[in-house]
């Protein structure tokens, strides 16, 4: 039998932490872009829109992030689509991230005080114009610090794609507690890698939150 | 598209299905029950006087929030018995969800106590309420009524978790749909159902926390 020493368990799951963190760029990425229009369609005009992206939240929110990795795994082959767990893993990630960061960005807007509305509309702008110009712009302000501090659900939401075979961090980790038998050993090591990644986000936004907090006073 | 989805195929499974749904309420309440606990006793010592210990319950606070649910589930599961201690699956994934849940109930409860004014603690003692009297009275009781809504959404978030522990063999709903698409091949059918019985849960626990908060913290 091999052995095992303590730099080929860390060296291999830093390895696999690549994956955790591409995965995560990657959900992070997709999450932002289906969730920015959501978020317009959450808070728009047309009831309908608003309906069927709360149905939509409520969904994604309401349910295992487990079970939409299955239901990605086995559904996206029903649609004639060749599944891996890279693409099952990055879809269901998406979604899920899509659904929160709406939720997140749908208070920011709706933060905007009615009067910006308004003066918008005197102005003459359209709705997108005023979406464009003047909402979004100070919405995002106050989006960054708890979009920063929902990646840290997003970094941890990763090691779930584990369950479908994705070979990041977390299978990894149970790969070499498999090969070693040194379960302490693997899991703290590969507890310690996760908030080594997850942790600077979490100050982060922390601190983001009360800069903001300090210049809105002023 | 040429699959048939075939929802009858998991119709003979519905006993099953319904057992295991049973067992995630469970999980879920003792889950819930302890974590709230460890949270408020997490949170008194966090917003005590004590320094190290307050550090102490900083570090378990972070050290949660900051990994992953599933390896805290192995740590516990796989770690345990190799430093000697017997456990079983069942026991290892309500420990799992009771230490998780409780950093996050303390990060919450704390910042509840914390929005108590400091008055409102010096008007107990001028009163002659004793040091537990007040933190039951005065700082804990207003606290949850001002935290209710994250603390509601924490322990849906627990409940959504405990899918994760069939992945250390506990018995669930998850488990069940798993065992249930190894006998009949239709994953897609099965993991469908048990979303939705997911779904029907988070809506019901919502409602649950909901009626608490209107009863037990009615607004005096």
């Amino acid at each position: 039998m091999t052995e095992f020493t303590l730099w080929d368990i860390l060296h291999n799951l830093l390895l696999a932490a690549r994956w955790t963190i591409v995965l995560s760029l990657i959900a992070f990425a997709g999450g932002i872009i289906v969730g920015l229009p959501l978020t317009i369609m959450r808070v728009s005009k047309v009831r309908a829109l608003r309906t069927a992206v709360l149905l939509y939240i409520e969904l994604f929110q309401g349910t295992p992030l487990l079970m939409q990795l299955f239901l990605a795994f086995f559904g996206l082959g029903l649609f004639g689509i060749e599944v891996s767990p890279w693409s099952a893993a990055s879809v269901a990630l998406t979604l899920f991230a899509s659904a929160y960061l709406a939720e997140i960005w749908r208070g920011c807007v709706e933060a905007i005080p009615r009067s910006q509305w308004e003066a918008a509309t005197s102005l003459g702008l359209s709705y997108l114009e005023t979406m464009r110009h003047i909402i979004l712009p100070q919405a995002l302000r106050i989006a960054i610090p708890p979009t920063v501090g929902f990646s840290v659900q997003i970094v941890k939401g990763t090691a779930q794609a584990s369950i479908i075979g994705f070979a990041e961090l977390t299978k990894v980790g149970t790969i070499l507690n498999n090969a070693t038998l040194k379960p302490f050993m693997v899991f703290t090591l590969v507890a310690v890698i996760y908030f080594a990644l997850c942790y600077p986000l979490t100050i982060g936004a922390k601190r983001l939150e009360k800069n903001f907090n300090v210049t809105r006073r002023t | 598209m040429d699959y048939q989805l075939h929802f009858q195929a998991v119709w003979p499974y519905a006993g099953q299905l319904a057992y295991g749904t049973w067992l995630t309420i469970k999980l879920t309440a003792i889950s819930v029950a302890g974590g709230l606990a460890v949270g408020t006793i997490g949170a008194a010592c966090r917003t005590g006087s004590h320094r190290w210990l307050s550090a102490a319950v900083g570090v378990y606070v972070e050290a949660i929030r900051n990994t992953p649910l599933l390896v805290q589930l192995f740590f516990i599961f796989f770690g345990l018995p190799s430093a000697g201690i017997k456990i079983t699956a069942t026991e290892a994934a309500v420990l799992a969800m009771i230490i998780n849940l409780g950093a996050y109930a303390t990060e919450i409860i704390r910042a509840g106590i914390e929005a108590v004014h400091r008055s409102q603690i010096e008007a107990a003692q001028s009163l002659g309420l004793s040091r537990l009297q007040t933190f039951r009275h005065v700082i804990i009781v207003p606290a949850l009524t001002k935290i209710w809504p994250a603390l509601s959404s924490q322990c849906v978030f627990i409940m959504l978790g405990s899918s994760l522990v069939s992945q250390i063999s506990a018995q669930e709903l998850t488990f069940t749909a798993n065992f249930i698409a190894s006998r009949n091949f239709r994953s897609f059918e099965v993991y469908v159902v048990a979303t939705l019985i997911y779904l029907v849960l988070s809506v019901g626990l919502r409602q649950i926390l909901r009626l608490i908060d209107r009863y037990a913290f009615a607004r005096r």
